[in-house]
């Protein structure tokens, strides 16, 4: 029985080692390496509500351990009939009411954090030309496993990787086209549901500091089933400073047509031309209407930190997944929809990684 | 007439147990249909837990994932915790108040036929083309667009178990408020059967928003409705509203029994009255009724505002008084007792802690803002697990360790009671606590993989390895009920010695019509009370008398194949095929045959004779 006990001590030891080891999580995904205003304030929440849940499990797991060692049944209390109590109302009072008062130092800050975390009034305020007068505004449209962010008033459209500034509240309008979905980014706040019903709204806001950290890269997920490939739904988030981010969409904006580089390249076009253009476009002023919008805009391919929101960024995983989408996410909305060769792969992996904005 | 005591063959066994209307014969077939469906899902979660064990794996496919997640919810909730604790209630609240059987036995066994058919419809989604796989949420937007018939085996299978489901609520209800024995007021109930009275009640009240939602879905998806259809008008969100009106009642539906066995078992071990009777009581009642104001608290992110978010954190907060107040009443049951600690005890004992971390969670939940990050994240999977297994589960353990002799008239051996106690315990904490980490580190739930490098490897192995010691922990359960069967040692009236409620002041196993003559209660614990006088049995409140019994029938049972038929023609009834229109009519034709039958061919039953009855007690003393 000793031995036995001394193992069990070994592997919980070991458990909580690998908890320390794992510490808090990755500094680009986790909700407990906040990265932003939102995510801090929804932290220390999680800080004060767990502080107030020790205090009441210690008070709960002392009297649980001297209730069991004290009143055990031992050896000669065989026909030992203890006294039968009815209940004491002092005891119940303040039982009922402490946890009452505990709640209560819970409920005011949330309540609080709730309306601060709604406030998207600067979202309303709206200049002569319809455009937001002094708040970034980015439209959020999730799809079968890919994300597209439209930044309205800069005329812009991009995919996947999402292009924030630091330091400033960023407002996020969030819809879904085909299924519902969950817009999260765990270090810069909590996630908001895109409906397929309507659009919600809400801001975060990422720090100057922590980006630099995690060298400008956040990690975004969907947070609700949304179908086989649920789990592979990923995006990323570029932050830079508001100078870098407006020379950003200065670039973005100055994109006419893209130029293939190298006759390799210039075949993938034409195939590109042929087969995707239909669903994807390369320009990030794309104003077609967003039922138009069927698949990634792929103006910024080049630069891109991931294939498919999962696979490491090089040719090699881009031709594999033109391929054969199928086996990388499945249930994704491209797989069948073009004929292409092995060559013709080749040349529009070619294309496509050229396909670039801020790298000339 | 008397007909207990008979070697019977197989088939006879079987044809007794498709045509009965008794309570304690419905509670076993609860009991082995639940157990079955329990390791139908325990295997489900163990495939979750194999894919899931390390990044990129490909165990099972991201299709058959979201199956493989879809059927464990579903199944553990309405096929499993559901039926497993109709078995106990069937099994014991008859005996608790004093009475001979259910209200409406004929229903009885028609809510279980229901249950059994439609639990078996939905599971034979995995032969035929493939399982629901829209989560057991069943979110609109995704399931109405799901291919296949998936999740069309779910909205039909649902419908006719959880109109069984609904009838045993409302039979319980009508059997608690009509059929207690004299002397056996409201305020001298046992604590299971209060909380099985306040889960009924909140059956009645639940079950109907799910079935409405159930309805809609049906006629989106078969008859070519636009209900969930956002372009056609339709609304997606007020799905949400109706699951989660059905479905956080639900955890109560599942909760609030299991502390009715705790708090048999508490005081039962410590040889103590309930510390603080009443307000348990009312903190039984006032649970229910809050778990009616808090569904929302499931849909923070879809974007309610904060208006409402704000109203029901609040809400949501207010229902860890009650249950506080009853933590603290189960210690102070303890407190000053004479504590003895049986594989029952042990479940109950383990209980406390790890309800209270599944219940501080719950509050941490609660607060709106935070849960923006928990939401749909493995945090609340640890939540959740952590108040169901931690909770529902080890109630439902606690409840057959404890009531196994009394359903079956032999003990279960308690050194393999206590092994799975130690494996199961273990495993649990392994499986579900690091888990709260995993959410916090950025896991979504519903993921059927991971990908290296997110920091989420060492959790999710320990997870994996804890869920293999609960499954080694339930195999030598059963290992145990069929040794313990085998043996068959009998036990008497009170095997457990401090029995105090009426129960235990019958044989074990009670004959078919429980109590010769019914008993006068006159207290709290009423058994309890006449062993305190030193008496071993219960002051009988009538003379001898004949006995009404209600006749055994096979009706149940075809009124709910028919339903089962039935399915069928309406779920392929899209695929335009000829067959589904006259299946559909078939099996209908069938369940209303059968309840015309069930309504004109009068059926009176039969009574035992007071001759027999005390003939009975003579051959007792003989053997």
């Amino acid at each position: 029985m000793k031995k036995r006990l001394h193992k069990w001590r070994l592997v919980s030891l070991f458990s909580i080692l690998a908890l320390v080891l794992a510490g808090c999580g990755e500094p680009y995904l986790s909700a407990l390496r906040p990265a932003g205003e939102v995510a801090q304030k929804q932290y220390d929440l999680m800080i004060l509500s767990t502080l107030i849940m020790v205090l009441v499990i210690i008070v709960v797991v002392v009297i649980f351990v001297y209730v069991l060692i004290r009143f055990r049944r031992k050896k000669g209390d065989e026909n030992k009939i203890p006294k039968q109590i009815e209940g004491n109302h002092k005891l119940e009072l303040i039982w009922t009411v402490i946890p009452i008062l505990l709640l209560l130092v819970l409920a005011v800050p949330t309540i609080a954090a709730t309306f601060d975390l709604a406030d998207t009034k600067a979202m309303e305020k709206k200049d002569k030309d319809g455009k937001t007068k002094d708040a970034l505004v980015i439209n959020v449209r999730a799809n079968l496993y890919w994300w597209e962010f439209e930044y309205p008033d800069l005329g812009v459209v991009t995919s996947q990787d999402l292009v924030v500034p630091t330091d400033e509240k960023v407002y996020f309008n969030l819809t879904a086209s085909d299924v519902k979905h969950s817009f999260w980014i765990p270090s810069a706040g909590g996630k908001m549901d895109t409906n397929t019903d309507g659009e919600n709204q809400f801001w975060l806001e990422f720090d100057s500091k922590k980006a630099a950290e995690v060298k400008d890269v956040f990690y975004g997920k969907c947070a609700e089933l949304c179908g086989p490939s649920h789990a592979l739904m990923d995006f990323k988030v570029n932050t830079k400073s508001r100078a870098d981010f407006d020379q950003w969409a200065a670039d973005m904006k100055a994109v006419k047509k893209p130029a293939a580089e190298g006759e390799v390249a210039r075949q993938g076009e034409e195939v590109f031309n042929k087969s995707c253009i239909g669903c994807h476009a390369v320009t990030p002023n794309d104003s077609r209407p967003e039922q138009a919008r069927q698949a990634p805009n792929l103006a910024t391919f080049g630069e891109r930190e991931r294939i498919a929101g999962v696979l490491d960024h090089n040719e090699e995983n881009l031709k594999n997944w033109i391929k054969n989408p199928e086996e990388y996410k499945p249930g994704n909305t491209m797989t069948g929809t073009y004929n292409v060769t092995d060559e013709q792969v080749d040349a529009l992996a070619a294309y496509l990684m050229g396909l670039k904005v801020e790298e000339k | 007439m008397s007909t207990y005591a008979k070697k019977k063959g197989f088939g006879a066994t079987v044809w007794d147990y498709l045509t009965t209307v008794d309570h304690k014969k419905i509670a076993i077939l609860y009991l082995i249909a639940g157990g079955l469906f329990f390791i139908v899902g325990g295997l489900e979660a163990m495939f979750i837990r194999i894919q899931l064990a390390v990044p990129d794996n490909d165990f099972v496919s991201a299709g058959l994932f979201n199956e493989l997640i879809t059927m464990h919810g579903t199944t553990m909730i309405f096929l499993a915790a559901m039926p497993l604790i109709f078995a106990f209630m069937n099994a014991v609240v008859p005996l608790q108040i004093g009475a001979r059987d259910v209200a409406f036995p004929f229903l009885n066994a028609v809510g279980f036929w229901l249950f059994f058919f439609g639990g078996v419809f939905l599971n034979l989604s995995w032969f035929m083309g493939g399982a629901p796989d829209s989560g057991w949420t069943n979110y609109a937007s995704l399931a109405m667009k799901s291919a296949g018939h998936g999740v069309d085996f779910y909205i039909l299978g649902l419908q006719i178990s959880g109109l069984g489901t609904l009838i045993a609520g409302i039979n319980f209800l009508t059997t608690i408020i009509n059929m207690r024995a004299p002397g056996m007021t409201y305020m001298r109930m046992p604590l299971f059967t209060w909380s099985t009275f306040v889960a009924s009640a909140l059956i009645l009240f639940a079950f109907p928003p799910l079935t409405v939602g159930l309805v809609l879905a049906m006629f989106d998806r078969m008859f070519g409705s636009n209900f969930f259809d956002v372009a056609a008008g339709g609304n997606t969100i007020i799905w949400e509203h109706m699951f989660w009106i059905f479905g956080h009642p639900e955890v109560y539906i599942l909760i609030l029994p299991a502390f009715g066995v705790f708090s048999e078992v508490f005081a039962t071990f410590s040889r103590k009255r309930l510390f603080g009777y009443s307000s348990m009581v009312f903190a039984t009642v006032l649970i229910g009724f809050l778990g009616f104001m808090v569904w929302a608290h499931h849909m923070f992110t879809v974007g309610l505002g904060p208006i409402a978010n704000a109203i029901f954190a609040v809400a949501t907060m207010a229902i860890a008084v009650p249950t506080g107040i009853k933590i603290f009443n189960w210690l102070f049951t303890m407190w000053g007792g004479s504590v003895r600690f049986t594989t029952p005890m042990l479940w109950a004992v383990a209980f406390i802690p790890s309800f209270v971390a599944g219940g501080v969670t719950g509050i941490m939940l609660a607060a709106a803002p935070a849960d923006y990050q928990y939401h749909d994240t493995y945090f609340v999977v640890a939540h959740f697990h952590y108040v169901i297994v931690g909770g529902v589960i080890f109630g439902l353990l606690a409840a057959t360790h404890f009531y196994w002799p009394k359903m079956f008239g032999t003990l279960l051996n308690e050194t393999l009671g206590k092994i799975t106690f130690w494996l199961f315990l273990t495993g649990f904490h392994l499986t579900f606590f690091i888990q709260h980490f995993l959410g916090l580190m950025g896991m979504p739930r519903r993921v059927f993989t991971f990908l290296p490098g997110q920091g989420f490897e060492t959790g999710n192995l320990i997870s994996s390895i804890g869920a293999l010691f609960m499954a080694v922990g339930i195999l030598i359960m059963l290992y145990n009920i069929i040794v313990t069967s085998v043996r068959n040692v009998r036990v008497g009236n009170d095997p457990w010695e401090d029995g105090r409620t009426l129960e235990w002041a019958i044989p074990s196993p009670p004959p078919f019509y429980n109590f010769k003559q019914l008993p006068l209660v006159r207290g709290l614990d009423p058994y309890w009370v006449e062993k305190m006088e030193g008496k071993d049995e219960m002051t009988p409140a009538e003379p001898i008398g004949d006995i009404h019994m209600p006749n055994s029938t096979i009706l149940p049972f075809v009124i709910s194949l028919g339903l089962f038929v039935s399915a069928f023609g309406a779920l392929y009834n899209v695929d335009n095929k000829d067959w589904t229109l006259p299946v559909m009519i078939i099996g209908l034709l069938i369940t209303f045959g059968a309840m015309f039958i069930r309504s004109v061919k009068d059926d009176h039953g039969f009574h035992i004779h007071k001759e027999d009855l005390v003939n009975d007690d003579d051959k007792e003393v003989k053997a």
